[in-house]
């Protein structure tokens, strides 16, 4: 089996690892981890496609190469947002629970939280 | 078997045991360990596809400045871990969805086993341009001429998440300090790290920034490094993040983006092209917006990290 090929299954695995991740952990962070091991798996699939198109003396294909690293950067700025968003949710309410009865910011000064 | 597609097969198995691990695992804090592991493995098996400049992208954002925000995110939330734990579903739906994610992974092996051969190539392409654009790293030439237009959205978008960590403060808090201020013991071996490493760190930066031209490296993978120099200091306790509300801090933020759309729209009257450059002196105008885009991401790199304002501003 060929390197490109060869990595773009463990890019399949990490997908569906990735998104059992996010489906059935419940804590926020941990679903935001996952969601990261998502983005790996489609930018290693890019990543093997661009391996693939080596040619012209390239050993793979620049294009698809300057587009993974300017995804690598807004993945990195999004997971970022996600962070704060979270820590924000965790001072207003003293918790992070994504579950509907969650408690909102007065029941949580009612408890004293 | 060869001996490099032997490595491949053992990275690749590494890759997929540690994601697996870092999914299941019970502990939050392991899981982002693992995940930095993760990330630098990563990086390796970017560079057995060639793709040198992505793994110097991923080992400086995607393993540390990602591990970095996600380790203090994680001991900042520990104590929801447990409750939040009791709210794990039932095994038949986690079957279900076990089921539904190996679908996925399914369809897209089949996929990649299907791919035409042989495959397509934009490398002829910029190939044939290459030496018109004066620069020996085809990947800087795809980020700053091909593909211009992606890169100055992304030097927007970076500063636009920056704005939208910012405003998460609470109102009193606006313009203040951002995230808490750090302590560590000032005769630690963080303390010493933070005195040792940056004048050396600053320099591998300014360095990978400066060769991105012809070789891989740039404006990107350097700025990251300067930013971890920053955010080592700060988190030895020996310097403070800015107030947000800092002028010279706001115009450095959005200098790169500016000087890049204003050289962007030059083009549409000297190279007949909005984003295009006049002939000869294309190198010179990458450079110059790479310059100005070092500084605009160091900062909104390390403040993203650094997180929404937590301390008030100064009188």
């Amino acid at each position: 089996m060929s390197v490109p090929t060869l990595f773009g299954l463990c890019a399949a695995a990490l997908v569906g690892l990735g998104l059992y991740g996010v489906l059935t952990n419940p804590q926020p962070l941990r679903k935001l981890l996952a969601f990261n091991v998502i983005g790996n798996g489609v930018f290693l699939l890019f990543g093997a496609i661009a391996r693939r198109g080596a040619a012209a003396g390239f050993a793979g294909d620049p294009v698809p190469h300057g587009l993974l690293i300017t995804g690598i950067v807004v993945a990195f700025s999004a997971t970022a947002l996600a962070v704060a968003l979270l820590l924000r949710l965790f001072q207003a309410t003293g918790t992070v629970t994504l579950t509907d009865d969650a408690p909102t910011k007065a029941e949580a000064d009612d408890r004293g939280v | 078997m060869t001996v490099a597609s032997a490595l491949a097969l053992v990275l690749a198995l590494l890759l997929v045991s540690i994601a697996a691990w870092t999914v299941v695992t019970r502990r939050t804090f392991a899981a982002v360990e693992g995940f930095v592991a993760y990330g630098l493995l990563l990086s390796i098996a970017w560079v057995a596809l060639n793709a040198i400049d992505v793994a110097l992208t991923e080992a400086a954002i995607g393993a540390g400045l990602t591990g970095v925000l996600l380790i203090g995110a994680a001991a900042r939330l520990r104590t929801t871990e447990a409750a939040l734990s009791a709210e794990r579903p039932g095994a038949p739906l986690r079957g279900l969805a076990a089921a539904a994610s190996a679908a996925v992974a399914g369809a897209i092996a089949i996929g990649v086993l299907s791919l035409p051969d042989p495959a397509p190539t934009l490398a002829p392409a910029v190939a044939e341009h290459l030496p018109s654009i004066g620069l020996g790293n085809a990947v800087t030439a795809v980020l700053l001429a091909y593909r211009g237009i992606d890169t100055l959205l992304e030097s927007i978008v970076v500063v636009f998440a920056l704005i939208g960590v910012w405003s998460l403060a609470p109102d009193h808090l606006w313009g203040g300090y951002p995230g808490p201020r750090q302590y560590a013991d000032p005769n630690g071996i963080l303390a010493y790290l933070a005195r040792l490493l940056p004048p050396i760190g600053i320099i591998v930066g300014l360095y990978i920034f400066w060769v991105g031209a012809d070789l891989p490296g740039g404006k990107f993978q350097g700025a990251t490094i300067l930013a971890a120099m920053w955010l080592l200091a700060v988190m030895a306790g020996l310097a403070d993040a800015p107030p947000i509300s800092r002028t010279w801090l706001r115009i450095l933020l959005v200098a790169g983006p500016l000087l890049f759309i204003a050289i962007g729209f030059a083009g549409a009257l000297t190279a007949g092209a909005v984003l295009a450059y006049p002939d000869g002196y294309a190198k010179l105008m990458i450079k110059v917006i790479e310059a100005a885009l070092v500084p605009t991401l160091t900062l909104t790199l390390a403040l993203l990290v650094a997180g929404a304002p937590e301390r008030t501003a100064p009188r």
